[in-house]
Parts: structure tokens; sequence; C-alpha cells
């Protein structure tokens, strides 16, 4: 019986890796989605979508074109509040607070919660006031000493502080896209958010620089909770400790990264992960 | 679609490209006939333009030289009979020595100056030369003597001395010397005196006579009394003025309105009628405007008649329509990935649209400034209606006293009687209108390509 | 499978993977079945061939694992796709053993030559070598048709194999004592029956990759249909 039971403890460490799956789940919550529905017009977008994004991880959205993985982001700091015509029902929380709530206010909760979006878009004006510019209208800077701090450390913690550190006056718009990227994500730590949220980030990228944003992501996910949203299953499958496959507006499974790709639990999971038509 | 349009047997494909080539003559002949057709629309076009500025300016050139009368100037002690200019004494107020001043100005002003006008000039003329007073008065320009007399007032010490002076020739000097009237037609329809021809051309051999630049066009005002002293300068700050007053209010006042309504309006039927009227705005006749203001800004606010004021407001009004098409237009096509980066980072709506588009629009708003400006520039018919087309012969020191705008000056030397002497210098406004906008545009240019390699 | 990829080459690699573990399965059983009777019959022929057969199933396993990898490489396989290619490796590896123990055994049939062995000797070998045999044929088939429940069925059938060769030591064991000149014969035998037996436990392994590409689990963390007991030698 000794064997048995010592095959069976080894048989479980196989298979945990160096990514910790099961601490994924044993995180704490850090946003709770319920019954979330979008609806632009008469058209319903997204269809009652609950799901737990748990801290200090990468939450993976994952499906084909179409499905809703990006409305439910833009759900979640409330960027569909600019679109005419959303509505959005159902009920979002950040560490319990509900964030479409009428007394919150929304500047305030895209503080707290940044963005990264799909083609690199830096303003028009030198990569220091674009990373600036987010301390400078939040209050956070109380001196010029304060600002080249904080932006010098945002740029050093998105990794681009050695390739720009003496052209940091130059446009942000003449970077490489990678770096443009980079440059992105620098302004939108500079304000020292809790919840990164970034729109299919490296899609626009050559692998090299996707990788180095991968990197980057693997580091920043120590200090923040990261929810991205990838078409590319590899991408999702490597840097991402928990996966949601969307379809058609739904969410159809969710759950641990490894076990959704390499044991999923639905059938319509498993042919888009597969590339199989049903 | 049968197989053999898709097939790539041998047969197939040399019969295709049979079929391509026989169409390729057509084709090439029809992009030939577009290509020559358009040629020809610019050369058309371009050749309008061009002998519209070759008429101006054959016109209008000659009309920058003018004749200047070199006289050597006498203040004869005998005319210039009066006090010396009071010097300020011991314990006397300063309106006491103002009117003391003025006192002597006036007694100054009273003499006979025409006399030592005549003298200068029958001293330049040869000996023994037959002409009278009122002919040989004829040659100088009637400001002469004021010229003369200012110089004295100036430096009261000239009293009894001979100094040179040069003085402008009269506008029928001038014609005679430029030969803008026949020279073989007879006295009855020349507009000098026979002795009075015979002595400018003596002066012209003799040196007394020369041409120079017509700075007077530049640094005069208008005249009726003195036509060959007639400037420029006073419609130029008159229209300068406008240009400020329309600078000043119709780009916040445009901007902001089309900021309104671009970024903050909830999209109702009132915004489309706002939109729908603006855009209508922009085809009404510029003389309504004209009413608009005489009937508001004079009938009813009493703001004063002629004042570049007025004109600035009428032509602001004209002027924002263009503004706030431009405006929205640019704002219209600010990349939303721009907007949404901004509202990601927490700015609020107004933040976003003051630190982030707006800058993005100015080469554009800037381009459309300057276009409406120069625009209004050139504006003629609303400025008569508000009391414009008055003869106002000052410079305006503010935007509210009198003036008058440099197309209106055109207009109004247009009609003046005096035809061979106007005609060049009403041609050689209009060259000083159209530099002015060709100034502004090139302006308008260097401006944009700095701004957007900037950006 | 009501699914097919999008892509069908991809499609067409995995159907020929699958082929190829097939393909290599055959010849493994017919190495054992040849080994066997080359042992049984003496028959040195059948000993030569099954000896040089063996060259060609080294070289399947080979193949197999060269297309693994390159899938792996190029398809970025997923889910049961990424478990097939794996275990295919897997089983492609056990059945490359299997195949070297019907070697030795014909290896050892050549060892035996000149030897008389008697019928009641090499009927517990007969017996073992059809179960075994057995149990090759319906792990693979539990492999091919992704069938859990026979998979755990072969596994649960090696204490069958285990028995089985626990009484064929003791025979054997028997027949030594009653008769010295039989321990050569005899003690062959036994070696035999011990490769047998190791085949049985790789058909084991074959049954339990299969389960795993079946359910994504490992069958021996699956409580339930555990009944493995411990091998009392």
């Amino acid at each position: 019986m000794d064997m048995i039971a010592g095959k069976v403890k080894m048989t479980q460490q196989t298979v945990n890796t160096a990514m910790n799956p099961t601490d994924a789940i044993e995180r704490p919550i850090r946003l709770t989605a319920k019954d979330v529905t979008v609806h632009y017009g008469q058209k319903q977008a997204l269809h009652g979508i609950s799901i737990q994004i748990p801290d200090r991880a990468v939450t993976s959205f994952i499906g084909p074109s179409g499905c809703g993985k990006s409305t439910f982001l833009r759900c979640i700091n409330r960027m569909n509040d600019t679109i005419e015509g959303a509505k959005v029902g159902g009920t979002i929380k950040l560490d319990g607070e509900d964030i479409y709530a009428p007394d919150l206010d929304v500047v305030e909760l895209r503080a707290r919660i940044g963005m990264v979006f799909q083609k690199p878009n830096p303003f028009p004006k030198s990569i220091y006031e674009n990373v600036a510019y987010g301390p400078k209208i939040h209050g956070l800077a109380k001196n010029k000493t304060d600002m080249d701090e904080i932006v010098v450390s945002s740029l050093r913690k998105a990794g681009l502080f050695e390739e720009v550190k003496d052209r940091l006056n130059e446009p942000g718009t003449g970077l490489s896209g990678g770096q443009q990227q980079r440059l992105c994500i620098a302004r939108a730590i500079a304000v020292g958010p809790e919840v990164i949220l970034m729109d299919e980030p490296c899609s626009a990228l050559d692998p090299i620089a996707t990788a180095i944003i991968e990197e980057l992501i693997d580091e920043l996910r120590e200090n923040y909770t990261i929810v991205i949203v990838t078409h590319s299953m590899q991408q999702a499958a490597r840097v991402s400790q928990k996966t949601a496959f969307f379809h058609l507006g739904n969410l159809i499974e969710e759950g641990v990264t490894e076990d959704i790709f390499t044991n999923p639990v639905n059938k319509q999971t498993q042919d888009y992960i597969m590339g199989r038509i049903g | 679609m049968t197989d053999t349009t898709l097939s790539n047997t041998p047969r197939a494909l040399s019969e295709r490209s049979q079929r391509v080539r026989d169409s390729l003559r057509r084709r090439h002949a029809t992009e030939a006939i577009f290509k020559g057709l358009g040629i020809g629309a610019i050369v058309v076009a371009l050749g309008f333009v061009s002998i519209l500025f070759a008429d101006v300016l054959s016109k209008g050139i000659p009309a920058f030289t003018q004749s200047n009368l070199h006289l050597s100037v006498t203040y004869d002690e005998s005319v210039i009979n009066l006090d010396p200019a009071p010097t300020r004494a011991d314990g006397q107020s300063d309106a006491d020595f103002r009117a003391a001043n003025l006192a002597w100005q006036r007694s100054v002003a009273m003499l006979n100056w025409n006399s030592v006008v005549e003298a200068s000039l029958r001293a330049a003329a040869p000996e023994g030369f037959e002409i009278d007073s009122r002919q040989i008065q004829s040659i100088a320009e009637t400001n002469a003597r004021h010229q003369i007399r200012d110089l004295f007032v100036a430096n009261p010490g000239l009293l009894g001395q001979t100094v040179e002076v040069d003085v402008l020739a009269s506008a029928n000097a001038d014609n005679w010397i430029k030969g803008n009237i026949d020279r073989e037609l007879g006295d009855s329809q020349q507009q000098l005196s026979a002795p009075a021809r015979a002595l400018i051309d003596t002066f012209e051999e003799n040196g007394t006579i020369t041409s120079g630049f017509a700075w007077s066009l530049f640094s005069n005002v208008d005249s009726r009394a003195a036509p060959a002293a007639a400037g420029l300068a006073g419609a130029f700050m008159g229209s300068l003025y406008m240009m400020l007053v329309v600078i000043i209010l119709a780009v916040p006042i445009g901007v902001a309105s089309a900021i309104y309504l671009e970024e903050f309006a909830p999209k109702s039927r009132l915004t489309d009628l706002i939109e729908v009227n603006i855009n209508n705005l922009a085809a009404v006749p510029s003389i309504v405007f004209g009413l608009l203001g005489a009937a508001v800004f004079i009938n009813y606010l009493h703001l004063p008649l002629s004042a570049p004021l007025v004109g600035g407001l009428v032509l602001t009004l004209m002027t924002l329509p263009t503004i706030i098409i431009a405006t929205r237009g640019a704002l219209q096509g600010v990349s939303p990935a721009l907007r949404q980066a901004a509202l990601g980072m927490g700015a609020s709506k107004t933040q976003m649209v003051f630190h982030h588009v707006l800058p993005v629009t100015f080469p554009s708003i800037l381009t459309a400034t300057i276009i409406g400006v120069a625009q209004a520039m050139g504006e003629t018919a609303p400025l008569l209606l508000i009391g414009m087309n008055a003869f106002v012969a000052s410079v305006p020191a503010t935007p509210l006293d009198q003036a008058t705008a440099l197309p209106v000056q055109i207009y109004l030397w247009q009609g003046n009687e005096n035809r061979n002497f106007f005609e060049a210098r009403t041609s050689a406004a209009i060259m000083v209108l159209l530099g002015f906008m060709i100034l502004l545009n090139a302006i308008a240019i260097y401006l944009r390509t700095r701004l957007e390699k900037r950006a | 499978m009501a699914t097919e990829h999008i892509v069908s080459s991809y499609n067409d690699e995995l159907v020929a993977l699958a082929q190829m573990i097939a393909e290599m399965g055959g010849q493994v059983e017919v190495a054992i079945d040849n080994g066997t009777k080359s042992l049984l019959k003496l028959d040195r022929e059948l000993a030569d061939v099954t000896i040089i057969a063996d060259q060609r199933i080294d070289d399947m396993q080979r193949n197999i694992d060269e297309t693994a990898v390159s899938m792996i490489a190029r398809r970025q396989p997923m889910a049961s796709d990424l478990r097939a290619i794996v275990t295919s490796i897997h089983v492609a590896s056990d059945l490359e053993r299997v195949g070297d123990m019907a070697k030795q055994l014909a290896r050892r049939s050549l060892k035996l030559e000149g030897m008389t062995l008697q019928p009641t000797f090499y009927n517990g070998v007969k017996n073992m070598t059809a179960l075994v045999l057995r149990q090759i044929k319906d792990a693979l088939d539990a492999y091919a048709s992704r069938n859990s429940a026979a998979a755990v069925e072969v596994c649960n059938r090696d204490d069958e194999v285990d028995a089985m060769y626990t009484s064929l030591f003791r025979e054997l064991l028997t027949y030594m004592l009653e008769d010295p000149r039989n321990i050569t014969a005899c003690t062959h035998l036994l070696f035999c029956a011990k490769s047998l037996e190791r085949i049985g436990d790789h058909a084991t392994n074959i049954a339990e990759r299969a389960y795993y590409l079946q359910t994504g689990k490992q069958l021996t963390s699956d409580e339930q249909d555990l009944h493995r007991t411990q091998i009392k030698a």
C-alpha cells in the first residue's frame, strides 16, 4: 500500500508546474462580476456573465471574434459609458464596491483600473509628458522632483527606461511599436492602479516585442491584477493563470489555465482550442 | 462564370491576356483624354489668373513711383510776420502755456504760405518765365504749404533761412509727366495750363522734378484736396483693427461653439437644427450681414458709425460659420484611439477635449482662421452698409474711431473724378490688398507646416 | 470524432500518427507470438526472423518519436490532441521494450537448441503467452478507440497475469526439484515467464496511457478503479 500511496503522491507532484496553477484559485478575489449584460441599442452583446478575477494574477479572456470578450473588458473600467446607446446590466464589484453605483466617480475608477489598448496610442506629446499626464491630472505629484521620480520608476517598471532615458523630451510617437506599447503600459502604471486591463496588447507587435511584453506581464503580476483579452490561445496559455472562454456573448468555461488547455470540460471550449469546427 | 474564365490552361491564359491587351489601348486613351482635359482646365484657370495679375500689375506699378519737386524754400520774414514762438515763463501753468502755444499756431496758420510756395517755385523756374500765380501753384500739390508750415512750427528758428524741401507734384502734374494724358490734346482738354505744362517739362530737364518711390501711398491718409498725397494709411489701419476684432472675437467664440456642439451637446433634434443653420449661414450673402450690422449694432446698440469695431463685429458674424464648420470637421477627424487613451487614463471629458483633442486640431483651426480672416479682409458690401464708405481723412487711433477699410478705399478711389490719376492708384491699392492676403495665406501655410511637423 | 480540425492536414497527421502506433502494435504482437513459438517449437528459422524483425520495430519507434516532436513544434497541440501526441511517444517506447522482450524470447530458443522440452513444461508458458498477447491487443485497442473502460479492465486483469506468473514459477520449481536434468530447460523457461510478465506490465502501461488520453486523468490517482496489488516476489 505504501508503494501505491507513494505513486499517487508522485503523480500529483508532476501535475503542478512552475506556474503553480492551484495558487491562482486560492488567491483572494479582486473583481466579482455577476450576471453582467450589455446591450448596444437593441442588440444584446453579453448574456449574463458571472466571473471572479483573482488578485495579483493574470486572467485571460479567449474566444473567437465578436464573442464579447472585449466588450466585457470595457465594462470593468466603464469605458462602455463612452459609447452611445450602450446599456450595462448586472453588477461588477471591485473589492466589494459596486463600480456602477451612481455616486461613484468614473474618473476615480479609471485611476484605479488602468487600460492598455490594442493599437499603441501614446499621446502626441513627449515621452515624459505621456507618463506624467495621469499623475498630473490626478494630483499625485507634489512637485517636479516627485513627478520625475514617478516617471522614471514607471518607465523602469515597464522595462523602457534604459532605452529612452536620454530622450525623454522626444515625442512618444517616434518610438517603435513595441516601445510605444511599453510606453502605454508605463503610462497606465504611473497612476498606481490596482488592476490593469489589456485589450489584445500584442496583436499589433512582432514576436520579439510580444515576448518582451509577455515577460513584462509576468513581472507586473506580482504587484497588479491583470486581465488580458487575447485572440492568441498560445499567448493566453503562456501568460495567464486563469482563463475564461467566451462565445457569442456567453461565458462558456473558466478555470485554471493549465486545465483549460490540457483538459477542458466543455466541448465548445475543446473545439475552439483545438481548432475544430463543430 | 464559366470554367474557361478561371481555368489556367495555356490557351485560356493567352486568350485572357489578349483580351486584356485589347482593352488596354482604350483604357490608355481614356486616361490620356482625362489628363488632357485636366491640364487644359488648369491652363485656362491659370490663364485667367495671370491675365488678372498682368492687368493689375501693369496698371498699378506706375503708381508706385511719384514725381517729387525738389525746392529751396525761403522762410521770408516779410511774409512770416509774427511774434516768436512763446517760451514757457516761470510759474506759468500747463494750461496757460498750451493756450499760448495754440494761439501762436493759429496765427501761423493764418499766414500766406501759398506765397512762400510760389516763391520757391519761381526760384526754381528759369529766369523770366511767364506764368501767373494760379498756374504755377497748380504744379505743386496743395499739401505743400501745410508741409512747409509744419516744418516752421516744429522749428521756428528757420525764420529767414532757406532750406531744401521735397514736396509732391500735383496729381495733374504727375499725369502729365507719366504720360497718362495725351500730350497732343488741345488746351481745352488738358488738365494743366500751357505755361504750367511747359514749366513742368523744364523742371524735368533741370532736375527739379524727380521720380521717387511713392511712400505717400503708405504713409498718408486719404485726401480729397491733395489727390497726389492720397494714401492707404487710414484704410490700412482700419482693416488691421477689423482683422484684430475678428480674430479676438471669432476664434474663441467659433472654436468654443464647435467644441460644445461636437463634444458636449446631446444628440437631439435641436442640435441638428443648430448645425443645419450654421451650415446655411456660411452661404448667406455678405450684404445681409451688413444690414444686420446696421440694424443691431448701429441702430439698436448705438455703436459709433464707421467704426472698425462695428465692421469687425459684422465680419465676425460672417467668419463664425467658417471657423465653426472647420473646427467641427477637425474635431471629428481626431482618431478615437486618442480619446479612448485619454479617457482610460481617468481624464474627465473636458480634460480629454482640452488637453488632447484640441491641440491636435490646432493646425486646422489656424488655417480656417486665417482663411476666414483673409476672406473677411476682402469683403466690401457689408462695410458699405455700416457707413465705412464715408470719406475718412484720419488714421483711427482706436477701434471706435471712424475709419475706412482697404476694399472700401479701393471702391472710393475707383469713383474719383481724376480718372487718369486714380486708375493707377486704385490698381496699386488692389496690389496692396492682394499682397496682404497672399501674405496671410503664406503665414497660414507656414504655421500649418510648422505645427504639423511638430505633431 | 464528429468534429474535424479546420486545418485538414493537421487532422491527417494525427490519423497517420495513430496508424503508425497501430502498425507498430501489430508488428509487436506478431513478434511476441513468433518469439514464443520459436521457443516452444525450437524453430531456429523463426527465431532468426524474429530477431531481425526487431530492427524494424526499433525504426518505427524512432519514426513515431520524430513525428510527434515535429507535430508539437509545428501545430502547438492542445487538450486531447496534445495528450494523443505525447502518449504516442510513451506507447511507442513501451512497444519497443515489448519488442525487445520478444527478441529475447527468440534468442533464448536458440540457447535451448538440442534440448528436449516436455509438453507439460511449456503448457504454462503457452497459456501465459496467450493471456499476455490478449492484454497487449486489448490495451492497443483501448488506446486506438479511446475506450477508458476497456483500459481499466486491462489494468485490472494484470492481477491474472501476475497470478499466472506466480503459479508458473511454482510449477517450474517443482519440475526442477523432480529431476535435476530439467533445471537448465526450466530455468530458461523461468526467464521467459519473467519476460512475459514484464510484457504484461507494459500492456498495463499502454492501458494507463489510453485512460489518460481519454480522460486527461492519471489512472493511478483514480482511487475508485484501483485494484492493483503488490507483486509478491
